[in-house]
């Protein structure tokens, strides 16, 4: 079983393919860390002997910030924009989309499952 | 889409003005200013802009992480008080 990262790799997957399923590692850096370590991309997880997962194992020690490392960073970025006060920040805070995408209809993902208010007469629409 | 790199970050050439001439005479004053869509370069830290938010001039005092903003990130234009018809009035935070 190879386990890079603490992570455990699908065996029936394509090296490239399966060295995605360690958060902060895209198909780009996938590919990048086995033309580095002279790995086929094609070659099947199951198949890599425990050399080459070694070389992969050092390669992403050292060039790669992945899993823990990269989700601390992610937080501390939007840590940094919520402590500067920018608008970003702000919408960070209140859970909405932070880049200008529309919050009448949609936004599901960032404003989660919807919360139905109690339905009252319809208001004169204001602005 | 992003800004040329060739061009570098727009900077409000009067503001920059404005700017040095503090550093220079090494005061702080509020600078007010229209010019939301200003860079906040590393000179502007330390200074506090009163950006204007359509309304009213908002104080931001600018730290280092702020560098790279727009001034007018810091000045929010909108205030949401609450969705109408509802009876619970929320309270805003402060912008």
């Amino acid at each position: 079983m190879a386990r890079i990262a603490g992570v455990d790799l699908p065996r029936n997957k394509r090296a490239v393919i399966g060295l995605t399923y360690i958060f902060g590692i895209g198909k780009t850096t996938s590919i990048k860390i086995l033309t580095k370590a002279g790995i086929d991309v094609n070659k099947k997880v199951g198949e890599l002997n425990d050399e080459e997962v070694a070389s992969i194992r050092s390669i992403i020690q050292s060039d790669c910030k992945v899993e823990g490392a990269m989700r601390s960073e992610v937080q501390m970025n939007i840590k940094r924009l919520m402590d500067i006060g920018c608008y970003r920040g702000l919408r960070h805070r209140k859970g909405l989309p932070t880049r200008g995408q529309r919050t009448r209809t949609n936004a599901r993902t960032r404003k989660g499952k919807r919360k139905t208010v109690a339905g009252k007469k319809k208001a004169i629409e204001k602005k | 889409m992003s800004r040329s790199l060739k061009k570098g970050p727009y900077v409000d050439p009067r503001l920059q003005a404005k700017v040095d001439a503090l550093n220079k005479a090494n005061q702080k004053k509020v600078v007010k200013t229209w010019a939301r869509s200003s860079t906040i370069t590393p000179e502007f830290v330390g200074h506090t802009f009163a950006v204007h938010n359509g309304n009213k001039f908002i104080p931001v005092y600018v730290q280092e992480a702020m560098v790279g903003h727009k001034l007018g990130e810091f000045a929010p234009t909108r205030q949401f008080r609450g969705h109408p018809g509802l009876k619970s009035e929320k309270t805003t935070s402060p912008a």
